[in-house]
């Protein structure tokens, strides 16, 4: 795929889009690419994770490090895929499996209670201290159920009922980006 | 899952493109209250403008409402702890699409050169504009920086009598300004009043290329106040610029600024010196938005004049993406094209009214450039184009987040919270 998105053809589109089990229109597919150039401003064929830090609403967020995690160094298909997710399209399993992944950063198909509390840190700073941390998550596994020294499986997530929350993305997909006037 | 349309309101870009909602509603004191404490600890050049903080606010506000005590029986904390899917969801959402990305974006134009009669036709445009047109221009700026610098260095360095040597210098910085213009063809349409000299009065102009500046200067000889830059840019800066009182910084340098701010306020107090012209945004923006403007132009106790700037990219896209090219090709891109077209509107001067603080007061000036220039506003500090925003901005999140979980801790069993020391 080159520079521009002129050079994305037919066939890459729908490469694109099965990878992402369609939850992306053509339309946005190629939007997303624009985005995508964009923000690779080097033309490497990648975005680095400087480049990701470079839009202050995403430095901002508290999460921004397991994102960037999952989001640097990829190429365009496998970054429409990991982005496919929040796609409103995307179905409720889907949506918890990504979550899921952004808990299990040792990759062992677990979510343990440190991976949560890891979270928690990551989200609340220095305004919670360790034995307030430890006190929620204590007190939301055994509220549920579970022992204090459980770990969660995706079959967990899925039990406890999360309803992931989607800000729509239509006006930012289609509009964004600009080359409309 | 789509939430429900109120929820859109949350993200900068969606909401605020094209809406003042960013200007109304700003004097509550909560806010002030968190600009004082985050202007006292933190000293340095670049602190999270004030409307970054009231955006966030909002942001936190909507969240904080939904975690509130609800009289749903199937809270569940486990799941309201392992649920960070609004998170993510607006890290996801920013990575698609945001507002301060946007600023800084040129459009490239349609091509319209696509079929096999228009074609020769573009052909015979690029032989008229490289090969006659562009010579005729550099010739012309030749002469001009010629005839300038002959009459100006004599003047400079031998003319005595400083009023007269003053209002010469600058007729003739207007000359060459005029000549820069005439050199790139610039159709240039000035409307409302010419800027008069008066004591006690600054101008503020939104900022899309340094050509601003010499738009500006061919009607009247303003002293401005701008980044030094390196090159033969700088060479200018320090000599013929200076003379009109044109005040530098750099942008780099945390300490400058309060060097700055003196210069700037020793300038506006000096009857005999030039208008002061101000680009608060403090970087080049694409002309289709407008970035935070800096409080420091709204502070000086003066009348503040706006003054809008808005490019027609009929010919040529007069934004200068300074990351992306230098002054010099800038130039090049500009002469070689047909013609800049501009309008340039001088609007109502402004004052401080009682009971507006200075960041109301430049939003307030923002607005009306925005709206005459037809462009859009953004709630970002110009400045993060250099620098990351700073570490409280996530602090705030931060610390809502953990206000909210204490709640929820406390709502279940209000005696056993450990608090902190």
């Amino acid at each position: 795929m080159g520079n521009t998105s002129s050079m994305l053809t037919q066939y890459d589109i729908e490469d694109v889009q099965n990878h992402c089990n369609n939850r992306f229109s053509q339309r946005e597919i190629v939007a997303l690419y624009e985005r995508f150039c964009a923000l690779d401003r080097s033309g490497k064929g990648y975005i680095s994770s400087d480049e990701f830090m470079s839009v202050p609403e995403f430095a901002v967020n508290p999460l921004s490090q397991r994102l960037l995690a999952m989001l640097e160094g990829l190429n365009f298909k496998e970054f429409a895929g990991v982005l496919s997710a929040f796609s409103p399209s995307a179905t409720i399993e889907e949506k918890l499996s990504f979550i899921f992944k952004v808990y299990d950063i040792r990759n062992n198909g677990k979510v343990s209670r440190e991976d949560i509390i890891r979270v928690l840190c990551d989200l609340s700073g220095n305004f919670l201290t360790d034995e307030q941390r430890q006190a929620v998550v204590t007190q939301a596994l055994e509220e549920s159920g579970y022992s204090k020294d459980d770990s969660l499986t995706p079959e967990d997530f899925l039990k406890v009922k999360l309803k992931p929350k989607c800000y729509s993305w239509k006006g930012r997909l289609e509009d964004g980006g600009g080359s409309a006037r | 899952m789509e939430e429900d349309s109120r929820k859109g309101d949350v993200f900068p870009g969606a909401s605020l493109g094209g809406k003042n909602s960013n200007s109304r509603g700003m004097r509550n004191p909560l806010l002030d209250g968190v600009l004082e404490r985050v202007q006292g600890q933190d000293s340095s050049l670049f602190k999270p403008s004030p409307s970054e903080i009231n955006m966030y606010q909002r942001h936190l506000d909507e969240v904080l409402a939904e975690s509130g005590p609800k009289a749903d029986v199937n809270r569940n904390l486990l799941r309201d702890i392992l649920d960070i899917s609004p998170t993510l969801s607006e890290a996801a959402s920013a990575i698609v699409d945001d507002s301060f990305t946007r600023c800084f974006k040129s459009n490239s134009p349609e091509p319209w050169n696509w079929n096999i009669y228009l074609f020769p036709l573009w052909i015979v445009g690029v032989i008229t504009r490289y090969c006659f047109l562009f010579p005729i221009r550099l010739v012309l700026l030749a002469l001009g920086w010629i005839i300038f610098l002959g009459l100006f260095i004599p003047i400079h360095f031998t003319m005595k009598n400083a009023k007269l040597r003053q209002k010469l210098e600058r007729g003739l910085v207007e000359f060459l300004c005029s000549v820069f213009v005439a050199s790139w063809t610039g159709v240039i349409r000035y409307h409302g009043p010419r800027p008069s000299r008066r004591p006690k009065q600054v101008f503020v102009a939104n900022h899309t290329s340094m050509i601003d500046f010499i738009v500006l200067e061919q009607m009247t000889a303003f002293a401005a106040i701008a980044q030094k830059h390196p090159g033969w840019v700088g060479l200018l800066q320090t000599t013929v610029l200076e003379s009109l009182g044109c005040i530098w910084f750099n942008r780099l340098e945390a300490k400058d600024r309060a060097t700055v701010a003196k210069k700037l306020k020793d300038h506006v107090e000096d009857p005999e010196s030039n208008p002061l012209l101000i680009f608060p945004e403090g970087t080049c923006v694409n002309n289709e938005y407008t970035v935070m403007f800096k409080k420091g132009a709204f502070e000086l106790d003066c009348t503040v004049c706006p003054i809008a700037v808005k490019y027609n990219k009929i010919f040529v896209d007069a934004f200068w993406n300074s990351k992306k090219q230098s002054f010099t090709m800038h130039l090049l891109r500009l002469m070689t094209a047909w013609a800049v077209v501009c309008d340039v509107w001088y609007l109502e001067p402004q004052t401080l009214r009682p009971g507006e603080s200075s960041i109301e007061f430049a939003e307030r000036v923002r607005d009306m450039i925005a709206s005459r220039a037809g462009i859009k506003k953004v709630p970002w500090d110009g400045y993060l184009k250099y620098y990351r925003p700073s570490v409280k901005l996530t602090e705030k999140k931060q610390q809502k987040f953990a206000e909210s979980v204490l709640r929820r801790l406390e709502d279940n069993n209000p005696s056993e919270v450990p608090r902190v020391a």
